[in-house]
């Protein structure tokens, strides 16, 4: 109650205290919300700045992260491709120094093999001595049949001279050319024509003349000459006895060569002997005695072929085959005849 | 007037008509009476006589035309010219042999002189005549007729065509076998000139089966026959491989070898050219000739001839070296280089001496062993002489600036090369320096030689273009060397010694 009783004695100043004051919240008022709004921007702003920094921060975190991540994977990547180069590039290494050392063996062994060329040209070089050799002996052979043949030739040449000049012979009394008395010895020759036989007249190569004048010229190998005149007849020492005929002509008619007529020299049997030669060869040439029997009268059965133009359905009649008048009556058109006949 | 009379007059007219023939035959033999006997017309008097009634007349007529017409292509043209071959090839299938004999020769001695003429005889039908002759019982007919033949093929391709379109090859090739020599000679010569042309003539030759004739009569006593066997295997050869391993599948290959050692100089030079003409062809047809011991045989060969006959054979140690390092290999230890060598400096005649300059060089160009085979044998100096001489011919300075280049770019034996220093000139200096350059680096042995022997001073003697490979060569020859060295033979050294004598003050104490 004394709280009370303070009161009402107070009120009187109380009221006008609440007036006043209120009046002064009045006054404020406008200075005062201003001021709150001034607070509540700031600490608001504050706010979201410091959310916004948070928002940064996680942000920046995410980013770090993905692009770390980022980095990271490519990072792998480049490594494992340079991972895989270096790999690659060691193999091929190694492949070439395989291959390097393959492709030396296999050709020294295979293709350029120096031992094999070594003893490849050991070889030639022993075929070509052996060759020398060979061909050195046998020209050394041609040499001498050559000179062998020669010495035959000379030989063949100095015997003929000998027969040829037998006449030189010395005698028992005479010495002749070859054995000269003033010498130890006798020529060479000298025993060459006690050797010879002397040549006979008879032996001179005849003319061979079997040409009956055709003279082979054609080759212009021998120079081209005149027949030369016919021999002369042997000198006769003494005149013969009697009323003879010249020597020559006689002569001439002895060794006059055979002339005989076409009938005389041919055989009396030649028709016979010429015939039978013909059927000789006849069965020298065929494969069979026999005559092959089917084809014997072959040509004579071989019947007509018309020609193409003119072997037509409706033939000609053949001219004059049996007679002018034959008829064909079946080739009729109308049959008015036919039944008429028939 | 009797009638022995009137006869009379007909036997002095034939026999003046004889005496008349064969007195131009006779004189037709000197050449010094032709040009009278053209002058007095002779032609259009033998023209009538060739249808004279007596055969004697007729061949002899015919004898004295061929030696007219084998004078001279003037006179041979006369002869085409005066229609007077249609009469000889219309009597050719008529008359008796001495006749034919007479007219081939007529025919031969117009053909062989140009391919004109020798056409003329084929568009008046002779060669199918001849032909014909080629089947006649004489062998001195067919010999005739084959050697008309052959003056005709001998020519061209056409002509040869013509000659073996009218079947003359398989006639040829029996002609071959016959026993007479001169008709072998005859037929294998006429088988050379129809092969010769191309290698479709020649392989209408070897259809008919003539290598395996030709090839046995390789061993035949008788030398021109062997010369136109060997003659008539190396025309076909020349053509294609195929041939030429149709003509060593005859089983020539030792046999051939012989006749190198013929006394006759063409069969030598036949067969060395049939060898050749082998060898060209393929690296294996060459290793067979070497395996054979082919090479042995040319090389001896070319050794015992001179001249000409010679030239086959060296051709045919360069195909073979030029095939393989091996068979260049082949060659030279068949002691070809020495021969090749001797080759060069003996001949006289440029084309010889270029060969052998060709063929060295394909012998040294293979490996730094075959030049230096090569240029042990002193070829190197006299190859430079021959490159330098200005009397050779272009071809043959040509060949040995090839052969020289070929063998130095592999050569490196240095003894040989140091004379070349002294007097090479510059484009062949070149690759003489190259290989010292190449090889000084590496020995020491020969840079001590190569200041010994005065190589070096002459090094620094020579004036190259800046930045030329020369100078670039002689660059990396003073670097093998010390400084000093080189300075010390560079030309004008001792001028600067003196120069700096007289510059130097001496210390006086």
């Amino acid at each position: 109650m004394a709280t009370l009783e303070r009161l009402r004695k107070e009120m009187s100043d109380l009221i006008p205290e609440f007036f006043r004051q209120c009046r002064a919240a009045d006054e404020n008022r406008l200075a005062e919300y201003n001021a709150a709004v001034v607070i509540q921007s700031w600490f608001r702003g504050s706010r979201v700045r410091a959310h916004l920094r948070h928002l940064n921060r996680m942000v920046n975190v995410i980013q770090k992260w993905w692009r770390g991540y980022l980095a990271r994977k490519y990072f792998r990547n480049k490594v494992k491709t340079a991972y895989f180069i270096m790999k690659m590039n060691f193999y091929n290494d190694m492949a070439v120094r395989i291959q390097k050392m393959w492709r030396g063996y296999y050709v020294r062994k295979y293709v350029h093999n120096y031992y094999a060329l070594k003893k490849y040209l050991e070889g030639v070089a022993i075929k070509n001595s052996l060759v020398r050799k060979e061909l050195e002996e046998y020209a050394t052979m041609r040499e001498k049949e050559k000179l062998k043949q020669d010495l035959e030739k000379e030989e063949r040449r100095k015997n003929y001279e000998a027969r040829k000049m037998h006449y030189l012979l010395s005698t028992e009394q005479v010495a002749g050319v070859f054995n000269s008395p003033y010498r130890q010895y006798p020529d060479e020759m000298e025993f060459r024509l006690q050797r010879a036989r002397p040549l006979s007249h008879r032996d001179l190569p005849k003319k061979s003349n079997d040409s009956d004048g055709f003279v082979d010229w054609s080759d212009c190998r021998h120079p081209f000459s005149f027949p030369t005149t016919s021999l002369l007849p042997p000198i006769n020492k003494k005149k013969p006895q009697g009323p003879f005929r010249d020597v020559g002509e006689v002569l001439q008619q002895r060794y006059k060569p055979l002339e005989p007529t076409l009938k005389v020299a041919t055989s009396f049997t030649s028709v016979e002997e010429a015939r039978e030669e013909i059927k000789r060869q006849e069965w020298a040439k065929g494969f069979q005695d026999v005559m092959f029997a089917p084809f014997a009268s072959f040509h004579k059965n071989k019947p007509y072929e018309p020609l193409i133009h003119t072997s037509t359905e409706y033939k000609r009649i053949p001219y004059g085959n049996q007679n002018f008048r034959v008829e064909e009556a079946t080739k009729w058109v109308t049959k008015k005849r036919a039944s008429a006949f028939g | 007037m009797s009638q022995r009379q009137v006869l009379q007059v007909f036997e002095q007219y034939q026999k003046a008509r004889t005496q008349f023939v064969q007195t131009v035959a006779e004189l037709a033999t000197r050449p010094q009476n032709i040009e009278t006997l053209q002058n007095a017309g002779v032609l259009s008097l033998l023209r009538p006589l060739l249808l004279d009634v007596v055969p004697t007349i007729q061949q002899t007529s015919a004898l004295a035309l061929g030696r007219l017409a084998n004078y001279n292509d003037d006179l041979a043209e006369a002869v085409v010219k005066g229609d007077i071959l249609p009469q000889l090839v219309y009597s050719l299938a008529e008359q008796n042999r001495f006749y034919k004999k007479a007219a081939a020769f007529v025919l031969r001695a117009v053909a062989k002189h140009s391919p004109q003429l020798a056409q003329s005889i084929v568009d008046c039908g002779a060669v199918d005549m001849l032909v014909i002759c080629l089947e006649d019982f004489d062998p001195g007919v067919k010999e005739a007729a084959a050697w008309a033949l052959g003056c005709v093929a001998r020519h061209n391709a056409e002509l040869s065509q013509a000659v073996v379109d009218a079947g003359a090859v398989p006639l040829l090739v029996l002609c071959i076998q016959e026993p007479e020599i001169a008709l072998k000679r005859i037929a294998a010569s006429a088988l050379s000139d129809l092969s010769k042309h191309s290698p479709e003539l020649a392989q209408t030759v070897v259809d008919a089966g003539a290598i395996a004739h030709l090839a046995q009569m390789i061993l035949n006593p008788d030398a021109k026959l062997k010369r136109q066997v060997l003659s008539a295997l190396s025309q076909i050869a020349k053509h294609s491989v195929d041939l030429a391993e149709m003509v060593v599948e005859a089983e020539i290959f030792p046999v051939v070898l012989t006749c190198l050692k013929d006394p006759d100089e063409y069969v030598k030079k036949n067969s060395a050219t049939l060898i050749r003409e082998i060898a060209r062809h393929t690296p294996e047809l060459s290793q067979l000739i070497v395996n054979a011991g082919g090479v042995a045989a040319v090389i001896d060969c070319i050794g015992n001839c001179k001249g000409n006959v010679r030239l086959p054979g060296i051709m045919m140690l360069g195909y073979v070296a030029a095939h393989s390092e091996n068979l260049a290999m082949a060659v030279i230890i068949s002691k070809g280089v020495p021969q090749l060598a001797i080759c060069l400096s003996e001949e006289a005649e440029d084309h010889i001496k270029a060969a052998a300059a060709w063929s060295l060089g394909q012998i040294g160009r293979h490996t730094p062993e075959h030049a230096r085979a090569v240029a042990v044998a002193n070829v190197l100096p006299k190859l430079l002489s021959l490159y330098m001489d200005t009397e050779s011919s272009e071809d043959l300075q040509v060949k040995a600036k090839k052969a020289l280049k070929n063998i130095l770019q592999k050569c490196t034996h240095l003894p040989a090369l140091e004379p070349l220093l002294h007097d090479a000139p510059p484009n062949i200096l070149k690759h003489v320096v190259g290989q010292f350059s190449k090889v000084l680096p590496h020995d020491s042995k020969a840079r001590r030689l190569f200041v010994t022997s005065g190589g070096l001073k002459k090094i620094q003697e020579i004036s190259a273009d800046p930045g030329s490979p020369l100078q670039e060569y002689i660059n990396t020859i003073n670097n093998c060397y010390p400084e000093e060295i080189v300075r010390y033979y560079s030309p004008g050294y001792s001028q600067t010694l003196l120069e700096r004598v007289d510059h130097y003050q001496p210390v006086l104490s």
